[in-house]
């Protein structure tokens, strides 16, 4: 079928982008509508003293000035991380308050303290410039090591030493015995630089209250719309469930950032009930950069232990992660459950132990982006592994393959299972696609211009698929991940699906119709996904950590089998056959080798009309499901990544850069492969680029883009794109996901071809141009090339 | 406060705006053409990019004031009916998953082809690239955005 699975259908959504109508929540306009500006603290860690507003309250255009103490006043509860984590000690996490506008002590520059309300968005900012706030400033904890050193100031008072749990996963003394008998023994300390996410648009909220109906309406950049209403409702008492409803309509990018429920969300609700208009905030880019839940900032020690065949025996890692001022919804479950249980990588590892430390500091909370722990994991597992190969002189190639799982499944000893793979399959075919063989060539090649020219390899694993809700549930999670769908066949045949997954860039309106279309025989463009509005789809869980294709796809197909279970019995009446005699095709319900058939359209017809049912039938054509994965999924890959650093400078350019992913099963090879590219684009930007520095002070150094630095169209070269897939064993169509793969892979590939290439294995991201020139003097290759 | 007028995709309209008002904010705000979007607050992201007088602007850089008697083309404006070639290009290609660079993309894309077309150059993939550095996308890698544009280069 030419529109349905493995087609690559051009997108359904493109039209209303191309031409300028998409309709983000910042283009949205309520009747008399007025605007919030936020009053943020300019320090990182102080006491408030006092606020004053009677200047700015008598400012022109000015409605209301709003602070934390009326907030908690009216009973707006604290922001809260939804997963639970212990420590080794059995002692939970030390959850610090957070209210959405501070009320005694500010902890982060950015952190709200107060809101006006006004006319227009100049004159609600003129007078939040105007709110007097005076404040005792106190010792800052900037960083990692400053918030554990001795005597460092207490960020919360219930979480002593900043301390928010100690944990570990795995069999410590079993990793130490096999490294102690290990022939050879890598260590390393590696840095996982701190990120921000930087979706193009920036977050925006638009709160209207209806008081005649006490009911309240919002418009959200939000990845997962019920999760945000849940949250509002429940946990910050905004709005009862049934009075709230929360619609994100096109959002512009989220990689995790737009997960999260931000005290802006809060506040807009809160003051539109407050002051009975409609309350738009949209966040400025240095506010994004102030407010959005940063990602990564993992400080490592790890050892990986190798018998004397290159077998690895045993892997010990101890991390510490900065979770930035107060703990973010999903925080808690990113150094741990998405982290430490990958470190077995694509290797059959019998002896894993993890360690891991969180802490607070003076800086913006961090959590899940773009790979969530997956990243970090992936990062610490090929940097070792590539290490080890240099350092006991073998092929890094054929050092993984001695070492990756061949059987499946595999039981991890950090709790995944893998159900599927072929993980040197991915990797011959890489190191086909990108000349492994040939590279001395370009590397002589390349030194004749006096470039230095380096290869590297990461073979990366991810899980996906998030995740059984009973297993998340005994790890600590306060929600089930299922996911949720109803089909709608209409008394015309057009079919309308509603999905709890969220699509903001992903091509859902597509892919999720491509599945619909070859299940039951009809065009694509009868096909509506209906998404985003919490009015018009049940509850759902939204997209994040890869989830749309292997759990939000797959609550389609189980509503789509109800339905063709009803649609068979209908049709088999109408004809007087068996349903199990019936094909779906051409917009038919046919009789194989027969002409007897009805139009799709007909069957719907039946089904509303009900003059002719089977006996005892309800009428209509409509089923909803509600699926639960059994397993997460494990998509990997092998990339490779080629660069040329100019030894005068240290700028290195990514020459080449090849992908061999399995994902499973792929609906829209050209969109999975558009998700490769993007992720492909930020981890380079990692790897070379980006970094989210805070002065000692707490002062963010790189809050603009004038000091961030995004990769931009020639940071990168265009990419090879290549699949070698399995099928994946635990779910309907065998799906694995593929939204943050890109990401995961590539800053391990692109520092070991740094790292390659300058000889000087001692460098950290982003590997900036300076960096790299002070590891090539370090090194002397420098000079040996030219 | 002050009157401007201009012509915008082709309709003439005129408003008073006070001096500080930016062309940008004219455009989605008082017009309400919201396909021009804003993505940072420091000229460099690109997603406001219209065409001023026929060269690509940064809406966000300009006072409307200083509009005043011009021609401006938002991305709403850019096809007769159908769709401009360099927006079927980014449709055939897959240059767009989130959409909010992509009018940004497209005017600026549409204003490069214009100018290396009337220079006799050639836009290959390293000029596209180079020649983008005032547009930012987190979503696509570039890599079909580079696609699109030499797409649209060849029917344009």
């Amino acid at each position: 079928m030419s529109e349905g699975i493995g087609a690559p259908v051009k997108r359904k959504e493109d039209k209303r982008f191309i031409t300028g109508k998409g309709k983000y929540t910042d283009d949205i306009r309520m009747e008399n509508q007025t605007y919030a500006a936020f009053v943020r603290s300019p320090h990182a860690h102080a006491e408030i003293k006092g606020i004053e507003t009677s200047a700015a309250e008598g400012m022109s255009g000015v409605i209301a000035v709003l602070d934390g103490a009326q907030l908690t006043g009216d009973g707006i509860g604290n922001l809260i991380c939804g997963w639970a984590i212990s420590s080794k000690d059995g002692s939970p996490m030390n959850m610090g308050a957070w209210s959405a506008l501070a009320t005694e002590r500010v902890r982060y520059v950015g952190d709200a303290v107060a809101v006006v309300i006004a006319e227009s968005k100049d004159e609600a900012q003129a007078a939040a410039e105007a709110v007097e706030v005076s404040y005792n400033e106190l010792p800052v904890a900037a960083n990692i090591a400053a918030a554990l050193a001795e005597g460092a100031p207490e960020i919360h008072e219930n979480a002593p030493g900043n301390v928010i749990y100690d944990w570990e996963l795995g069999d410590g003394d079993a990793a130490e015995a096999a490294l102690a008998g290990a022939a050879h023994v890598t260590e390393m300390d590696i840095t996982n630089n701190r990120l921000a996410p930087n979706a193009m648009e920036p977050r925006s909220a638009v709160a209207t209250y209806d008081d005649a109906e006490d009911h309240y309406t919002l418009y959200s950049t939000s990845q997962n719309p019920h999760v945000a209403r849940l949250v509002l409702s429940a946990f910050y008492q905004v709005a009862p469930e049934h009075k709230l409803r929360v619609i994100a309509p096109d959002v512009g990018g989220g990689f995790g950032s737009k997960i999260y429920i931000y005290p802006e969300e809060i506040v807009c609700l809160w003051a539109s009930m407050k002051t009975r208009r409609s309350v738009k905030w949209t966040a400025e880019r240095t506010e994004s950069f102030l407010t959005d839940a940063h990602g990564r900032d993992h400080v490592t020690k790890a050892r990986m232990g190798f018998d004397a065949d290159g077998r690895i025996v045993g892997f010990k890692v101890s991390t510490r992660a900065n979770f930035g001022a107060y703990m973010s919804l999903f925080s808690s479950a990113v150094p741990t459950y998405l982290y430490a249980t990958l470190l077995s990588g694509t290797y059959d590892i019998p002896a894993i132990h993890c360690e891991v430390l969180a802490c607070y500091t003076n800086t913006v909370p961090v959590d899940a982006y773009r790979g969530a722990g997956r990243p970090e994991a992936s990062f610490v597992v090929e940097r070792l592994v590539e290490t080890a190969a240099r350092e006991m002189g073998k092929d890094p190639a054929e050092l993984r393959r001695v070492n990756f799982v061949k059987e499946f499944p595999y039981q991890t000893q950090v709790t995944m299972n893998y159900d599927s793979g072929d993980f040197e399959g991915n990797m011959n075919q890489a190191m086909e696609a990108a000349d492994w063989s040939g590279f001395a060539v370009r590397k002589a090649e390349a030194a004749n211009r006096g470039k230095l020219r380096g290869i590297g390899m990461a073979c990366y694993i991810e899980a996906c698929g998030i995740a059984p809700s009973a297993a998340v549930g005994s790890l600590g999670a306060g929600v089930g991940l299922w996911e949720s769908a109803e089909v709608r066949v209409n008394p015309v045949g057009t079919i309308e699906v509603l999905t709890g997954s969220h699509s903001h860039g992903q091509g859902h309106e597509t892919t999720f119709a491509q599945v619909v279309a070859e299940r039951f025989g009809v065009p694509l463009d009868s096909i509506q996904i209906v998404h985003g509005d919490t009015d018009k789809v049940q509850f759902g869980m939204g997209t994040y950590g890869s989830r749309s294709g292997p759990v939000g796809i797959s609550a389609i197909v189980k509503a789509c089998d109800k339905v063709e279970v009803k649609v068979r019995k209908i049709a088999a009446h109408l004809l007087e056959r068996n349903p199990d005699e019936l094909v779906m095709e051409d917009s038919q319900v046919k009789v194989p080798g027969t002409n007897k058939a009805l139009g799709w359209h007909e069957v719907g017809l039946a089904a509303y009309t009900a003059h002719n049912l089977p006996a005892g039938m309800e009428p209509g054509l409509k089923e909803g499901a509600f699926y639960d994965p059994e397993n997460f999924t494990f998509p990997m890959g092998c990339f490779i990544a080629e660069v040329e650093i100019d030894p005068g400078t240290g700028k290195t350019d990514v020459v080449k850069f090849v992908a061999s992913d399995d994902f499973g099963v792929i609906i829209n090879p050209m969109i999975v492969e558009g998700q490769v590219h993007g992720g492909i684009a930020q981890g380079v930007g990692q790897a070379l680029l980006e970094e989210m520095v805070y002065d000692d002070g707490g002062q963010p150094v790189s809050g603009s883009y004038m000091d961030y630095t995004m990769p931009r169209a020639e940071d990168v070269p265009s990419f090879v794109v290549e699949h070698h897939n399995t099928r994946c064993a635990t779910n309907p169509l065998g799906i694995k996901g593929c939204g943050e793969a890109g990401a995961i892979g590539s800053p391990p590939a692109v520092i070991n071809a740094i790292t390659d290439a300058i000889g000087n294995n001692d460098i950290s991201m982003p590997a900036t141009s300076a960096k790299v020139w002070a590891a090539i003097q370090a090194s002397g290759t420098g000079i040996a090339a030219e | 406060m002050s009157t401007v007028s201009m012509t915008v995709n082709g309709k003439a309209v005129s408003a008073d705006v006070e001096d500080r008002t930016l062309l940008v904010d004219y455009i989605r705000e008082h017009l309400r053409l919201t396909g021009t979007h804003v993505g940072c607050d420091t000229s460099q992201c690109g997603t406001c990019v219209i065409h001023v007088d026929g060269k690509a602007v940064k809406s966000c850089s300009m006072l409307a004031a200083a509009a005043e008697g011009a021609e401006v083309t938002t991305i709403e404006g850019v096809a007769n009916g159908d769709l401009h070639p360099m927006q079927r290009a980014f449709n055939d290609n897959h240059g767009l998953q989130c959409g909010f660079c992509t009018p940004g993309m497209i005017m600026s894309g549409i204003d490069m082809v214009n100018r290396y077309k009337a220079e006799g150059r050639t836009l290959d993939e390293a000029a596209i690239r180079h020649e983008l550095e005032g547009n930012i996308c987190r979503c696509t890698g570039y890599h079909n955005i580079v696609k699109s544009i030499a797409q649209a280069a060849s029917e344009m």
